[in-house]
């Protein structure tokens, strides 16, 4: 370690002008760096929640050798966290002599704003699926506006907008697009490897070198916060105004962003966002691509880390139920130690996970499905898409030749304090013939796993009712009926 | 864009004024407004209990915090300490002695920053002894039902007598649920000081008439003294017509206190917790019909949870009435109102004001009758729609002389194939076990204008300089909807100018002044008649002078394609414009509107309080999972009556959102109280509007073309702000027709709202086990 370089500053591009900010808060809010520090007023808050899109922007980052742009929340992304990136506002999108964006244009053509507040987060999500998928379908474009609230239009003329947009083309002019590699070189220029380590009278905040580093760190400082892509710790300044202590950042840390597609399953960094990790869903767990779609709005899973949606202990997390039943586990380390467990067992009691100080959630592996293995994953909300689950259910199942249960793995989210196995619903089914029967002695059983509590999102009796349901819902899957309900399904 | 479309600009679509700076981010809001040196920032410190004597309150540590320059709280307020819109008195601006709802203002805390100004407030020392909290409808029922405005009862034809020969009769309640306005952009007022007893407020208020009285009475102040003003708000929706009142006077007397610049913005969740929202309500009713489902007879009740304060309850709930019988004859009816106070925040302004609830409700009855004779509720809804035939006086004795609702919902029903569906609905149901659809139209008939008569006047200000650029401005407000726009297109048609010429600035209370608020749909009705009366006032001007330079006292006149015609002699609007300066003509007047014909006495519940009916109607299909209660709305067909529209894509644009913010009420928008009176869906996160994925794949909207006001409104068109709203009733009715066919439609669901997939299962769930 004696080696390394320490830095005293975090240093980024901003439009087209390089940062350096040596006395900076470790929560210090990318949004307010905009608005009040920069003057740059066009990106807006609607929420400081990450919910509502208004404040979106584009931050391009190393991954690997390239340069990919992603859309953001700049009120939940701490400004410390951005050192080597580009972002890039909604002042940055005008051509010479003023000439409106493709996108911009498309927007103002079709009436796509009224009251406009949401327009500039709606234009940089627009911009971003557009420079980055120019082939686009309809869909896509309602994924990527799910992180974007309007009140005014009803969407209608900003999807036929983006539609428009896609249409038009145009991207080889862009100047994120012709620019690239003299940005791509601007930014490996500022990736010097050095730790940024800043001290000051707001507080202190470390951007460790790699993986090695951070280890070191938290084994030092372990009460330490640590942040990946704080879609959650986010809020707990914004909304909550937690004073945080030191706080180490980690989603720079190129080592967490790894994916390793082995033989036996996947192996991944604890730092890979939910976007990342997409082309695996699509190419290794088919199933779970409805459901991927629903974790979040674009922006979120564009930030948002697996490692963090497990490591924040969350009785409602996204992953957790589906990564149970996969049997997906995880490596913790501390210092240079590591140990391995699955997941399951890492869930304690609400608010309590194995995990020491000092330690933490390095990498998640998946075994990949069998061909015997049949699996399925649902989430059930008030709202489809951008909203927290009310219940998850996920469940695998593996049958024998007499169509008997051989094996079968259940777990929910929502249902208790922990992201939970359905332990006696899976010994009443283990055995039994996989048939209406058994799922009703299945759907009987889930009284002894059980017992919801009632909140904003829905009453105790609606998530035992549902839950229920969905062991069958999932019978049906494996009956190749249709059972679920999406656009377009019927 | 070609010579004649530059210089078509009624009657056309053209887009938003703001559109270009809206995409660029370059449209300033007031929270993006260059500060004047020194600004600092105020943030309010809530109460956290719903009910209680305030015991002690010290603000050491909030003073004592980082950054914060002073407090305040009631005894900063050199007026009265009350904001309530109707005078009554009910709403402080600092809670003293007692607090009233969980997330009431107790004080503000004023500090260099934002930051530092919100974590201070959170320093408070507040000891409270708890009263008793009544929290909703049925405890506020049960405490006695203590009002917090005049009820008001409509009746007509003798009710008893109808109901006792009504060869059937049925009764029910349904619960209405309420509605987070959920702006994007949040209340904020930025005051800066003046001399003397000045001072200039920016407001994102729809009512900038109404903040200048409430800060110069707060300030003890002339209202000569306070200047709002407004140039755009990041959404409205009613939201902003009383509840930017608060933040003003907090802004203003901070401001005057400290003779430095105050911005007060407080964050969503603030927003949500310590301001108004739409009505919750229970409704209950007993209709009288026979067996071809016509209407004998209507008795209801609307109770309404008001909150704390009257606010803008007692014309809700008014609204409430006006709009339960929807587009339906009632030949007897007896409809009352209980705007009942309670401990939650008080309930405002919300697009379509009561309305919705009055429209929905009265579906439901139709809804009702048509299960109880078995028939599609459409046929129900035929023989009791307003006409020759049946009958066409409102429960408020107005005479409906403008229907077109037969029309309207015939072309809907042949445009939407609406029997065809619903048949293969029936069938598909039948062989579907686990999904099942549901199909319903609705019609939607709106009254137009306050039915606070004085309200139906407005003042703009036209200017001509001598360049031949014309400024505009008038006393509404613009949040979205597009208002500037129509005004200035307006302008423009008077003139002969194209839009380009017409300048829009900010909303200004020294320059209108005593307007009404942008709210009732009437935007454009009064602010384009009071525009086009200053237009017209200079027009007869420039007339005057045009022929005495042309030397021919007879000569037309002519304003078009930006020249002046006298005669065979054309001149350049501009160059025009400069001879009449040159010969002294006044470029400049202030048009006024006042809406005719319009009377309405509340205490008899008789007149004619609306000047015009805008009307609509929808067809809804959806699709819903019986193992989950999770839904989707297929597809929306919509014919909807905007009169001549002065701007087709705007109105189309008005209709497409008001339908979708319906139908986010009446599904996912679920406002989640605790027992403790604690508001916990206060945020996106937990409070969920619709998204772009929410929008039916199929959804088409088409003006009704045919259609014209036979009323003299601004180029015959009709106010269409809140009427597309209630058009979602229709989504409630088709969800309904779904779950009710798990027990073969014997059974109407009675579904309260919004009808989130827990009431949908919870429903399904009830209809197959009719014994548990």
């Amino acid at each position: 370690m004696g080696a390394l370089k320490t830095r005293k500053h975090v240093r980024f591009w901003l439009n087209d002008k390089l940062v350096e900010l040596g006395d900076l808060s470790p929560t210090q809010n990318l949004l307010d760096f905009l608005r009040l520090q920069s003057g740059l007023r066009g990106t807006k808050e609607g929420c400081a929640e990450g919910d509502c899109g208004a404040c979106t922007v584009l931050v391009g980052r190393l991954s690997g050798d390239d340069l990919v742009y992603e859309a953001v929340n700049a009120c939940i992304r701490f400004t410390a966290s951005l050192d080597g990136c580009h972002v890039v506002s909604i002042e940055h999108l005008r051509g010479e002599g003023g000439k409106l964006h493709p996108v911009q244009e498309a927007m103002v053509a079709l009436h796509g704003s009224q009251c406009g507040f949401c327009s500039p987060g709606i234009v940089m999500s627009l911009y971003a699926l557009w420079m980055s998928q120019p082939n686009a379908d309809q869909k896509t474009v309602e994924r990527v506006l799910q992180g974007n609230l309007c009140r005014c239009t009803g969407y209608v003329p900003i999807v036929k907008a983006a539609r428009r947009a896609l249409e038009n083309g145009g991207q080889s002019a862009d100047p994120l697009v012709n620019e690239r590699t003299q940005m791509l070189e601007k930014l490996f220029a500022l990736h010097d490897g050095a730790r940024v380590e800043i001290n000051s009278e707001a507080g202190r905040f470390i951007l460790p070198a790699n993986v090695d580093d951070l280890a070191q760190i938290f084994l030092d400082k372990p009460d330490a916060t640590l942040v990946a892509g704080a879609t959650d710790v986010g809020l707990w300044v914004t909304k909550f105004m937690r004073d945080l202590g030191t706080v180490v950042f980690t989603g720079h840390l190129g080592e967490l962003h790894t994916i390793l597609e082995g033989d036996e399953g996947v192996t991944f960094g604890a730092g890979v966002t939910f976007s990342e990790f997409w082309p695996l869903v699509h190419a290794r767990f088919e199933d779970m691509g409805g459901f991927w779609g629903r974790i979040g709005g674009e922006q979120v899973r564009n930030m948002g880390t697996i490692g963090g949606n497990i490591a924040n202990g969350s009785p409602i997390g996204d992953t957790p139920p589906a990564l149970i039943a996969l049997g997906a586990a995880i490596t913790l380390r501390k210092g240079d130690k590591r140990r391995f467990m699955a997941l399951a067992d890492y869930f304690i009691a609400y608010g309590k996970q194995d995990r020491s100080p000092g330690e933490f959630v390095e990498s998640i592996s998946i075994p990949y499905l069998s061909r015997e293995d049949q699996f399925g994953v649902f989430k059930i909300s008030k709202r489809r898409d951008e909203d927290i689950s009310t219940l998850c259910g996920a469940f695998r199942l593996r049958l024998d030749g007499a169509n008997r249960v051989k094996e079968i793995v259940i777990a929910f989210g929502g249902m208790a304090g922990i992201p939970k196995r359905a332990s006696n619903v899976e010994m009443a089914l283990k055995g039994m013939e996989w048939n209406e029967e058994t799922i009703a002695l299945g759907m009987a059983a889930f009284e002894d796993d059980f017992t919801p509590m009632g909140d904003v999102r829905g009453s105790a009796a609606y998530r035992m009712l549902s839950a229920r349901n969905l062991l069958k819902r999932f019978y049906l899957k494996t009956q190749g009926d249709l059972h679920e309900l999406t656009r377009g399904a019927l | 864009m070609s010579l004649t479309d530059k210089f078509k600009v009624i009657h056309s679509s053209h887009v938003h004024e703001s559109a270009e700076k809206h995409v660029c981010g370059s449209a300033v809001y007031i929270d993006d407004m260059v500060e004047p040196a020194r600004t600092c920032h105020a943030y309010l410190g809530l109460s956290e209990v719903a009910h209680a004597k305030i015991v002690r309150l010290d603000l050491k540590r909030v003073v004592d915090a980082k950054g914060v320059i002073c407090v305040l709280s009631a005894n900063d307020i050199a007026g009265p300490n009350d904001v309530s819109p109707t005078g009554l008195n009910d709403e402080p601006v600092f809670a003293t002695g007692v607090v009233q709802f969980w997330g009431q203002p107790i004080f503000a805390v004023v500090a260099e920053t934002r930051e530092e100004a919100r974590r201070a407030a959170k320093l408070a020392i507040v000891e409270y002894d708890p009263l008793p909290a009544v929290l909703d409808i049925e405890s506020a029922t049960k405490a006695g039902g203590k009002l917090v405005t005049k009820p008001l009862t409509l009746k007509r034809g003798g009710l008893k007598k109808a109901m006792k020969n009504a060869p059937l009769r049925l009764s029910g309640e349904m619960k209405i649920g309420g509605q987070d306005h959920f702006y994007l952009e949040g209340q904020i007022a930025f005051a800066i000081p003046g001399e003397d007893e000045d001072v200039e407020v920016y407001s994102s208020t729809q009512h900038p008439s109404e903040v200048q009285h409430m800060v110069a009475h707060a300030l003890d102040v002339p209202n000569n003294a306070v200047t709002v003003k407004v140039r755009r708000m990041g959404g409205g929706f009613g939201g902003k017509e009383t509840q930017a009142n608060l933040f003003a006077v907090v802004a203003a007397v901070a401001a005057k206190k400290l003779n430095r610049a105050v911005k007060i913005r407080p964050d969503r969740d603030d927003d949500m917790i310590a301001t108004g929202k739409r009505h919750d309500f229970k409704v209950t009713y007993e209709v009288g019909f026979d067996e071809t489902g016509k209407i004998h007879g209507v008795d209801a009740q609307f109770a309404a949870r008001c909150g704390f304060s009257a606010d803008l309850s007692g014309p809700v709930t008014d609204r409430a009435l006006f709009h339960a019988d929807n587009s339906y004859f009632y030949p007897a009816v007896k409809l009352q109102s209980v705007p009942l106070k309670t401990n939650t925040v008080s309930n405002t302004a919300f697009r379509g004001f009561g309305g919705p609830q009055g429209i929905v409700a009265s579906e439901r009855i139709i809804e009702e009758i048509a299960f109880a004779l078995n028939k599609d509720p459409l046929e129900v809804r035929k023989v009791n729609f307003y006409g020759p035939q049946t009958g066409d006086v409102t429960p408020y004795h107005q005479q409906v002389s403008d229907n077109i609702i037969h029309r309207l919902v015939d072309e809907l029903e042949t445009s939407s194939n609406y029997g065809q569906r619903r048949q293969d609905i029936i069938k598909f149901n039948k062989s579907s076990s686990l999904f099942k659809r549901g199909i319903a139209m609705t019609p939607v008939k709106f009254g137009i204008s306050f039915t606070a008569t004085w309200y139906n006047q407005a003042g703009a200000l036209i200017h001509i300089y001598q360049d031949g650029s014309v400024h505009l401005n008038h006393g509404g407000t613009e949040m979205g909807q597009g208002l500037n726009l129509k005004v200035a297109q307006v302008v423009a048609d008077e003139f002969g100018l194209p839009l380009s010429a017409i300048k829009i600035t900010e909303t200004a209370t020294d320059k209108v002044p005593n307007t009404s608020a942008t709210a009732a749909s009437s935007g454009s009705d009064l602010n384009g008649m009071a525009a086009q009366d200053g237009c017209r006032q200079i027009k007869d001007r420039l007339e005057v002078f045009a022929r005495e330079l042309s030397g021919d006292s007879s000569a037309t006149v002519m304003f078009e394609n930006g020249q002046v015609t006298i005669g065979s002699t054309q001149y350049a609007f501009g160059d025009f414009v400069k001879q009449a300066y040159m010969a002294r003509v006044q470029l400049s007047a202030s048009g006024f509107y006042k809406t005719p014909d319009i009377h309405w006495d509340r205490e008899k519940g008789q007149g004619r309080p609306f000047f015009y009916f805008a009307y609509g109607a929808s067809v809804c299909e959806v699709i819903i999972d019986t193992l989950t209660g999770e839904y989707r709305v297929e597809r929306v067909d919509i014919l909807h009556d905007v009169g001549k529209s002065l701007n087709p894509a705007i109105d189309i644009g008005q209709i497409e959102g008001g339908f979708i913010q319906g139908m986010g009420w009446v599904t996912s928008e679920e406002l989640f109280w605790d027992d403790k009176g604690q508001l916990k869906s206060h945020a996106p996160s937990t409070y969920k509007i619709p998204l772009a994925s929410d929008v039916p794949e199929v959804f088409n909207v088409a003006l009704a073309q045919w259609s014209t006001n036979p009323e003299r409104t601004i180029r015959r068109s009709k106010a269409v702000g809140e009427p597309p709203l209630m058009l979602a009733a229709s989504v409630v009715e088709a969800l309904s027709m779904a779950v009710a066919s798990v027990a073969d439609y014997k059974t109407c669901p009675c579904l309260d709202t919004p009808v989130t997939p827990e009431r949908v299962l919870m429903a399904v769930t009830d209809l197959q086990n009719p014994d548990i």
